[in-house]
């Protein structure tokens, strides 16, 4: 079982890898988001957004959904972090004498 | 105030200088991350800062900066709540979500709403970053005091 977990995830890893290779360049003008997408955020960004900061009016305003969900992550970590590490046992199994050694 | 030391000039001046400058800077980076670099994360990542640093001074037994656990996690989930809020008040004023053209208030030129909002759902992602910060120190610090006691 144990072997056939390393085979998978070393074949799902070589699998992400290669797919690097169909990505484009990072700068190329021709590249399709550079295409459309970002001439319009530059040149609409402090019109449609009110903010002169290209980066806040994108991260806010045109990309705010994902704004949130990054918060509510945030926020997830800050609850699991407390959940494993404090004493309390609300919610846990019950664990038997026998699993101390 | 100025009389009563902290206990060496290193965590007097590290009080008196650092943590209000950082916490007035954090207030400073919320609300003007809107048109210069920074927005919530960066200000609630340095008021986050401020705070450990008043509680490692000032330790459990301070009455101001202490923000129980309890406390820490009901704010983060608040701040989620303050940005989730800022959507639904969009949805109720007829547009699409976070569309913060459609914000219920009446402010004359249309991108005043956008900068509400933006500096609304800052303040959720301040709100959120600062505790959930506070939380996890809070949860670790709590963590090795139980493990020092038991041993």
């Amino acid at each position: 079982m144990r072997g056939f977990a390393i085979t998978v995830m070393a074949l799902l890893t070589g699998l992400f890898c290669s797919s690097v290779i169909f990505l484009p360049v990072i700068g190329d003008p021709g590249s399709s988001p550079n295409q459309h997408i970002t001439p319009v955020y530059i040149s609409q960004s402090e019109l449609d957004t009110g903010s002169p900061n290209i980066v806040t009016g994108t991260l806010a305003d045109y990309r705010g959904f994902d704004t949130m969900w990054e918060t509510t992550v945030m926020f997830l970590s800050g609850l699991t972090a407390t959940l494993i590490l404090s004493k309390s046992t609300m919610g846990r199994r019950p664990e038997k004498e026998d699993d101390y050694e | 105030m100025m009389k009563d030391p902290f206990g060496g000039i290193l965590l007097n001046i590290a009080f008196r200088l650092l943590v209000p400058f950082s916490v007035v800077y954090a207030v400073y980076v919320l609300i003007l991350g809107e048109s210069s670099p920074g927005g919530g994360f960066q200000a609630g990542v340095v008021m986050g800062f401020g705070i450990v640093l008043a509680r490692l001074i000032l330790g459990e037994e301070s009455t101001i900066f202490n923000i129980k656990l309890k406390n820490s996690l009901a704010l983060a989930g608040c701040g989620t709540f303050i940005y989730t809020m800022a959507g639904w008040l969009t949805l109720a004023g007829g547009g699409k979500f976070l569309d913060y053209s459609f914000l219920p208030f009446s402010l004359e030129p249309a991108h005043e709403l956008h900068a509400l909002g933006i500096l609304m759902i800052e303040i959720g992602v301040t709100v959120c970053v600062m505790m959930t910060i506070l939380n996890i120190m809070d949860v670790v610090v709590k963590r090795s005091e139980d493990d020092g006691s038991a041993e």
